[in-house]
């Protein structure tokens, strides 16, 4: 099945608009493993026949690294070129796949003048499977499988969305078991605050190691993330532990696309 | 006569100075820049209420919390009792609420002696946390030395405070019963009197009776003058540090309106680059982040004057278990020690004077910054509503925008995201090639 996968200016040419934009992210776009993540979130939408688009080439960095990194510059900068596109578009509604992404088009962007509903990809899926639009049958292959969900801190602690990823994993007919830090105590896996583009600093131990480590305790088939960045950190862990081979990392929009056989 | 003029005098003496110190507490903290912090008062209130009264923070880890919970009630309801101690003291009575309450008086003492026996115990197990447990988060680094001592004082304190209440009232006891026969029936006291005033002359009864009495308000005022030398000022300020919270997402950091304003002029098609500013603007020296602690917000340093170094946030720092020098506890303690020296330095100097230090270097370093995953742990386990985060984001700020110092590899991707729009080297034109890749 092809994706089909409308830009904005595409829609803007055909007279036609679109209910939602679909913020792919840095990650989402360039990191081949983030790709599939878009990907699985795009089979999603085109099942549900949800009304959205992309920017595609006229999409660039929220600027959130670059804020975090202190360089309030560069991050206005890209706010708001951003900013004028969108609202070019006129965007109303935003879901995105990234937590840093959802965080900063949500709470940073307004006071820049840019103001739009935005949510995460697993609230939107949730909207879909209580709105009918997409039924599981079971689980599929996840059904019986111990679940752990690492809460992106972005998504968890700075925004409180807790829940929506949990209710969809436990759609699947799977065990869903909590790492002993979870939910606003969740530990985080290392990659906030622009520290995915840097070498850890100086200390006994990697924090991703760590956070595997705690994620590997509740004896877990999968590991679910709903962050590209945290996914990365994590796969990366349970290689550093050798267990490639029995624990998947994967995100909350893979798991579903893939027990709707999507 | 001679014991009012007595307790006159430490009550001015231990008033006075200690508002002095609370004078030059809040002048230092309005040494910080201004941030607005008085809307939504509905929901300020309810979360002074819920994390400061009621400790609502606190119970996410509960054996701390109960223990530190009887100390917090013995310490509230203990100034019933110092009402009437200040009565008694400056007209010279003896108990002077006991005939006019009656039975409600003897309930009164009753509830308190209850509670301060539970303080007691309470304060045996923190000392013993500290000291022989060794809690992992109380004996950090940061925690040799002062700060150290400083938690050992404060609970030797409670237990001489304790200690004085259950001295007077024991020895009021038996002067009580040889004078009327009876006991005062108050729960605790009425075992303490027999079991060590037992045989006592009325002579030494009495003076065991007021060296219990003077002991405990001498104790009062110390403890009181002592607060604000030591972390445990939070006694105080956890309220109005609540109160001032931030109510908005932990997720988002401040936008800087400085930088609102430049940026804008450079994407104004408009702008003329020659334009002079108009007249009348004036020319402010502004500072892109934070160098010292005058360059944070007010509620920044209110936060380090209410930190009283538990510890919480840096054993749930994930840069702090993983061996990195990082901890937020030593961010909110070096910015509390920071804003001290400067303040006595301008009260000294005059308010120009500049000592060639800054919080930015001498207290603090750039590997402790760098080590920051900006991931609000410390922010969300403070159980008095610190944030330590924004001034870790406030020195990266001064770091980055001021001296362009940072490690290499973010420059490198502050450079690919001014290029082409993404933190790596990938060109901004194949954005959407994903869609058509299997």
């Amino acid at each position: 099945m092809s994706l089909i996968v409308p830009t904005m200016a595409e829609m803007m040419a055909k007279g036609e608009s679109s209910e939602y934009l679909f913020w792919v992210g840095c990650s989402g776009s360039f990191d081949d493993r983030a790709k599939k993540i878009t990907k699985a979130l795009v089979k999603i939408l085109n099942k549900c026949d949800v009304n959205f688009a992309v920017l595609g080439a006229e999409e660039s960095c929220t600027g959130d690294p670059a804020k975090r990194a202190g360089n309030e510059f560069t991050f206005q900068m890209q706010a708001m070129m951003n900013i004028q596109v969108l609202d070019g578009y006129q965007v109303n509604k935003i879901v995105t796949a990234c937590p840093h992404c959802f965080n900063t088009l949500k709470n940073e962007y307004p006071e820049l003048g840019g103001n739009y509903e935005v949510i995460h990809h697993t609230q939107l899926i949730q909207e879909l499977i209580n709105q009918g639009k997409l039924t599981l049958e079971g689980g599929g292959e996840f059904a019986g499988k111990k679940i752990t969900f690492h809460d992106p801190c972005y998504l968890g602690r700075a925004n409180n969305v807790f829940e929506a990823p949990r209710s969809l994993i436990e759609k699947l007919d799977s065990e869903l078991v909590e790492m002993k830090q979870c939910k606003s105590k969740g530990l985080c896996c290392g990659a906030g605050g622009a520290q995915m583009f840097k070498e850890a600093e100086n200390g006994s131990k990697e924090i991703n190691i760590e956070r595997t480590e705690q994620a590997l305790d509740v004896k877990p088939d999968i590991i679910a993330t709903g962050c590209p960045f945290c996914n990365t950190m994590m796969t990366d862990g349970v290689k550093n532990f050798n267990k490639e081979d029995s624990v998947q990392v994967l995100d909350v929009a893979e798991l579903i696309a893939s027990a709707a056989n999507l | 006569m001679i014991s009012i003029l007595l307790f006159s005098l430490l009550l001015i003496v231990g008033i006075g100075f200690f508002s002095w110190n609370v004078y030059k507490m809040r002048s230092n903290i309005n040494l910080g820049l201004d941030i607005d912090r008085k809307d939504n008062k509905k929901q300020r209130w309810k979360t002074m209420l819920l994390v400061a009264l009621g400790q609502k923070k606190m119970f996410k880890r509960p054996i701390p919390a109960m223990l530190h919970l009887a100390i917090y009630a013995a310490f509230i309801v203990t100034q019933i009792e110092l009402i009437e101690i200040f009565i008694d003291g400056l007209f010279d009575n003896h108990r002077t609420f006991h005939n006019a309450l009656g039975g409600f008086y003897t309930f009164i003492i009753s509830f308190i002696e209850i509670l301060s026996l539970l303080a007691l115990i309470a304060t045996f197990a923190f000392l013993s946390r500290r000291n022989l447990i060794k809690v992992p988060r109380l004996v950090m680094s940061e925690m040799k030395g002062w700060p150290k001592m400083d938690g050992n004082m404060i609970l030797f304190m409670e237990l001489i405070l304790v200690s004085c209440i259950f001295t007077m009232n024991g020895a009021d006891e038996m002067i009580h019963i040889a004078k009327t026969g009876e006991s005062y029936g108050f729960t605790i006291s009425q075992f303490i009197g027999p079991m060590f005033f037992d045989g006592m002359s009325m002579h030494s009864l009495h003076i065991a009776e007021k060296v219990g009495w003077w002991g405990h308000i001498i104790m009062v005022f110390t403890f009181l003058n002592y607060l604000p030398y030591s972390k445990h000022f939070h006694i105080f300020l956890a309220f109005p540090n609540t109160y001032y919270s931030n109510l908005e997402a932990k997720g988002r950091l401040t936008n800087m309106p400085a930088v609102t304003k430049e940026v804008s002029l450079m994407m104004d098609p408009n702008a003329d680059p020659y334009a002079v500013a108009p007249e009348g603007d004036e020319v402010v020296q502004q500072k892109f982040g934070a160098k010292d602690v005058t360059d944070l917000t007010w509620k920044n340093l209110m936060d380090s004057y209410t930190c009283t170094e538990c510890g919480r946030c840096t054993s749930s720092c994930p840069a702090n278990v993983t061996g990195k020098l990082l901890s937020p506890r030593k961010i909110m303690m070096d910015t509390r020690d920071r804003l001290v020296e400067v303040g006595d330095n301008k009260r000294k100097h005059g308010k120009d004077y500049e000592d060639g230090k800054s919080l930015l270097g001498d207290y603090i370093s750039e590997e402790e910054l760098w080590a920051c995953t900006s991931c609000n742990a410390c922010v969300e386990e403070c159980p008095v509503n610190i944030d330590p985060l924004s001034i870790i984001v406030d020195l990266r700020r001064y770091l980055v925008m001021e001296e362009s110092k940072m490690p290499t590899e973010l420059a490198g991707m502050l450079t690919n995201i001014e290029n082409n729009g993404a933190p790596w080297q990938f060109s901004q034109a194949d954005r959407l090639n994903w869609a058509n890749e299997d």
